[in-house]
């Protein structure tokens, strides 16, 4: 088998100005041989993305490059600019994360997806528009002829990502880089667009650099893995060596820190505690085993019982008309205090929008929340200030959710100067404190600004700005989403904890049935502001009962299996 | 603003106190030898300023010191004109007296003339910088002048700012009703030929530096409204402002507190480039008669005094007014453009 890339002892820094030099990638070797996929795991900031991009030099201008990108012999880190635009697209196509931002919001895709092809093919426009709509046949677009003349926004996310796939296959190329290319998207959405890949590496025999941080994913997609962290590598191998017996720890951290559907422990493992362990191991010592979890008390006292909630959205439709939009409809539920209730379902599902109406941060347009007696959403401003207390949300984006000019101590102190709780500035700042050591930071952080810390420590001021009022619920509005693998597990084990320690009771919205698994109770699936299912963790992956759930279920990447491959 | 300039820490806590947003942007500014020079010359103006209203320096600007027109002492004193002298009648002086009905008092006159001790006052027949018409000096005006027409823009643009902040950060906030109502009071603002607006404003307020500083607030608010709305709308349904409301911050702490504080960049920035633009407004209107009083003197009134005397050759009434407005506008321009690199929180990322 001829290597159709090979990348030798590959060396990336970044000139920050001031003779300060970032090394993102040191010393990195690898090989893509013809018709196959090759995938690079990591976490972020791992290199991953820069070693791909350096293989076109679509890096930013204060790149430095040293070693050797070999295709098919050449050299592409000597090459001239014009020689790389040769191969740019023609040779060596890209597929990005975000297929948004990827297309051009005023081309419509007939437009963008003829551009590469009248340019490296020479085809004239007819004939541009013809193999155009060939493509979108391919990538399994509906009614492809109409499509061409669709622009970006009126398509779903997964839609566009196709198109984008469409347009890196418009001219044959022999390796598609595709970056995170379903990170973006739905599990569903997500399983087709690796169906679709698969479908077309065999097709057009074309090889595939496949960058994720999701080791399930790579496992069901990949031949070939190379797993990197902080710019080297440390492991690759074939598929079936590196998740049958992966020999570094890392990799085997990695594996072990992603909650799985089958058996479910009391704790994840997290890649500090598993370098640790297998460190014990090799001194002698015996592993850490995981436990069971602990079963609930089933009759623990009902703290949010939610009736009925609904909350519609009016649309300007015409001049003067308006049609309403039933984001989330006829939803019910109880909440047991320490339990957790996974809320669970695609973009668009209404889930979040139910969490935020919980907090009346949107104003619903219906139904009950009843918490200690109190209907929530028939409060004056008083009573709803003192319910404010007791029932928290943490958001999403930890990036977003903090402001950037307060200090992580004024941001922990502000809502308890807000509620009146502790005498004075000293004693707020003492409790402030030690819930930053309880989330697992240390006492320095107190002046520090949000930008000075990682995605996973913002999640925790996060956490830890709920905790100071003493909350009885929290809606984690996915709260783990955007945080690397092993961060997630860190943050996963921190809410554990703490819902043992303060008996709280979460209301976990995911998309993720994964991680909702691992800390769920009780899981409601949603779609289209509908509860389609509703029942105990396990029961609804042992047993579901929905077609829905059934297929959300199938669309979770589960890793290397032996049979599929 | 004062959110994060009064940031608190306990005080064991000086060693741990990480470098705040501001601390970081004045780094940053220093590192910028333009916006350095630009803000050093930004600070001798007012310096100027401060010591011409305390009255130490060019107090005497109304003092006709020199000759008419006094040219500027480097260009030496003015050649002596040369008019050619009538020529004087040949043969004897005529009595007149007995025609001449005045004639028996020019003795009482001379007499009650004596009584007063009248002196010559030696004028200079040069200045430093030239004089105006009267003789005075013409850099003494300009300093005297850099006050006002500093003082004119950097109030207006205060007032201005603080109208239109406010104005923008309820519309921005609050949408709905509000926001359109305001959106309203703008558009009417805005469909005015701006000195149309101005003229009308003045011929109801009437002349001085007051009026000026209102009547350019009251005109010049609209851009920052627009600005800072389009500012809030955007920060209002971000995360932290959300988490804000979770934990029950009142609406005036998210919108002053938390929102303001991120936006102020913004604010600062386009604060600066407003006080350059009223500055050059004072100079128009002044010039046009309807700025400052009459006693009073600033670049505008002195540009306009130039006009006259262009046409005689005394340039440099010109010259110095022009001199002094366009080193402080470019400087407090640089001023202002280096203020938004180094504020500009998109920045950020490169460290």
């Amino acid at each position: 088998m001829t290597m159709l890339l090979s990348i030798q002892d590959l060396q990336v820094a970044f000139r920050m100005g001031k003779g300060v030099r970032a090394e993102a990638v040191r010393g990195v070797s690898f090989d893509i041989p013809e018709n196959t996929t090759v995938a690079l795991v990591g976490e972020s900031g791992s290199g991953k993305s820069v070693t791909a991009m350096s293989v076109l030099n679509l890096l930013p201008d204060n790149a430095e490059r040293l070693g050797r990108i070999l295709w098919q012999g050449r050299d592409l880190l000597q090459a001239a600019l014009p020689e790389l635009q040769a191969l740019r697209g023609k040779e060596i196509a890209c597929v990005f994360q975000d297929p948004m931002s990827s297309l051009n919001p005023v081309f419509d895709v007939g437009q963008q997806l003829t551009e590469p092809l009248m340019k490296h093919l020479g085809l004239s426009r007819r004939q541009a528009l013809t193999r155009a709509e060939e493509l979108l046949g391919e990538v399994g677009i509906p009614e492809p002829k109409r499509r061409l003349e669709s622009y970006p926004h009126e398509m779903s996310g997964g839609q566009q990502q196709r198109v984008m796939i469409a347009m890196a296959l418009s001219c044959e190329p022999r390796l598609l880089i595709a970056d995170e290319p379903t990170t973006a998207l739905d599990v569903t959405i997500q399983r087709q667009i690796l169906e679709l890949l698969g479908k077309l590496k065999t097709r057009h025999r074309m090889s595939v650099l496949f960058i994720s941080h999701d080791l399930g994913l790579v496992g069901e997609i990949a031949d070939q893995v190379v797993v990197m962290r902080n710019g080297i590598i440390r492991e690759q191998g074939p598929v079936a060596r590196i998740f049958e017996s992966p020999q570094d720890d890392y990799t085997r951290a990695l594996l072990a820190c992603r909650p799985s559907l089958e058996g479910n422990p009391a704790r994840l493992m997290v890649i500090d505690d598993h370098i640790a362990a297998s460190v014990r191991a090799a001194q002698g010592h015996a592993a850490l085993a995981a436990a069971a979890a602990e079963a609930k008390d089933p009759d623990a006292p009902v703290v949010l019982e939610v009736r009925s909630l609904a909350k519609s959205f009016w649309l300007k439709q015409g001049l003067f008309g308006k049609r309403e939009f039933k984001a989330v409809q006829g939803v019910d539920f109880q909440l047991r205090k320490g339990h957790t209730l996974g809320v669970v379902g695609e973009s668009g599902s209404g889930k979040t929008t139910m969490g935020l109406t919980l907090l009346r941060l949107h104003e619903p347009t219906g139904g009950e929340v009843i918490f200690d007696g109190q209907n929530l959403l028939k409060l004056g401003d008083r009573e709803r200030q003192l319910m404010r207390r007791r029932i928290q949300i943490v958001f999403q984006n930890p990036y977003a959710s903090l402001n950037p000019r307060f200090t992580i101590g004024q941001t922990l102190l502000e809502p308890m100067v807000i509620h009146g709780i502790g005498k004075d500035t000293a004693e707020r700042e003492q409790r402030a404190r030690t819930l930053l050591e309880k989330v697992g930071l240390d006492g320095r952080a107190f002046g520090k600004y949000p930008h000075e810390f990682s995605g996973g420590q913002r999640q925790r001021v996060a956490i830890a700005r709920c905790l100071t009022l003493n909350p009885e619920v929290l809606v984690l509005d996915e709260a783990v989403s955007a945080l690397d693998v092993s961060v997630q597990a860190q943050v996963l084990n921190l809410l554990k904890d703490l819902q043992d320690e303060f008996g709280l009771a979460y209301v976990f919205i995911s998309h993720d049935l994964a991680v909702v698994r691992f800390i769920s109770d009780e899981v409601l699936v949603m779609k289209d502001g509908v509860v389609v299912e509703q029942a105990s963790a396990a029961q609804i992956l042992a047993a579901p009962r929905e077609d829905y759930t059934k297929r959300l279920l199938a669309a979770i990447p589960r890793g290397y299996r032996p049979a599929a491959a | 603003m004062s959110a994060v300039l009064s940031a608190d820490g306990a005080p064991g806590d000086a060693l741990q106190k990480s470098e705040g947003v501001w601390h970081a942007a004045w780094r940053r500014f220093k590192a910028d030898r333009v916006g350095l020079v630009s803000l050093v010359i930004v600070l001798g103006f007012l310096g100027l300023i401060v010591l011409s209203a305390l009255g130490l320096v060019a107090s005497q600007w109304q003092d006709e010191v020199g000759v008419a027109n006094a040219p500027p002492t480097f260009m030496g004193p003015a050649a002596a004109e040369s008019t050619a002298a009538i020529e004087v009648p040949k043969g004897p002086n005529v009595d007149l007296s007995d025609v001449d009905p005045l004639a028996p008092r020019y003795k009482e006159w001379d007499e009650r003339a004596k009584q007063f001790a009248t002196t010559e006052t030696v004028k200079a027949e040069t200045l430093p910088f030239g004089g105006d018409r009267l003789g005075r000096d013409v850099l003494a005006k300009a300093v005297k002048g850099t006050e006002i027409s500093v003082f004119v823009g950097v109030m207006a643009a205060l007032c201005a700012t603080l109208i239109g902040t406010g104005l923008g950060a309820f519309g921005g906030f609050f949408g709905g009703k509000v926001g359109d109502f305001l959106e309203w009071v703008y558009n009417v603002f805005e469909s005015i030929p701006n000195i149309l607006l101005i003229f009308a404003f003045a011929a109801v307020v009437g002349r001085g530096v007051e009026s000026v500083v209102v009547i350019l607030a009251l005109t010049g608010w609209t851009g920052m409204y627009r600005q800072v709305r389009a500012e809030f709308i955007k920060h209002r349904s971000r995360e932290y402002v959300r988490s804000a409301e979770a934990i029950g911050a009142s609406v005036g702490s998210r919108m002053f507190r938390h929102i303001l504080p991120n936006v102020s960049h913004v604010i600062l920035v386009r604060m600066s480039l407003l006080a350059v633009g009223f500055i050059k407004a004072e100079v128009i209107l002044s010039y046009l008669g309807l700025g400052v009083r009459v006693d009073q003197v600033s670049w505008g009134t002195m540009l306009a005094e130039a006009q006259s005397e262009l046409i005689l050759g005394h340039w440099w009434q010109l010259a110095a007014a022009t001199l002094f407005m366009a080193v402080f506008v470019t400087a407090f321009s640089l001023m202002a453009d280096a203020w938004r690199d180094a504020l500009d929180p998109k920045l950020r990322g490169l460290e």
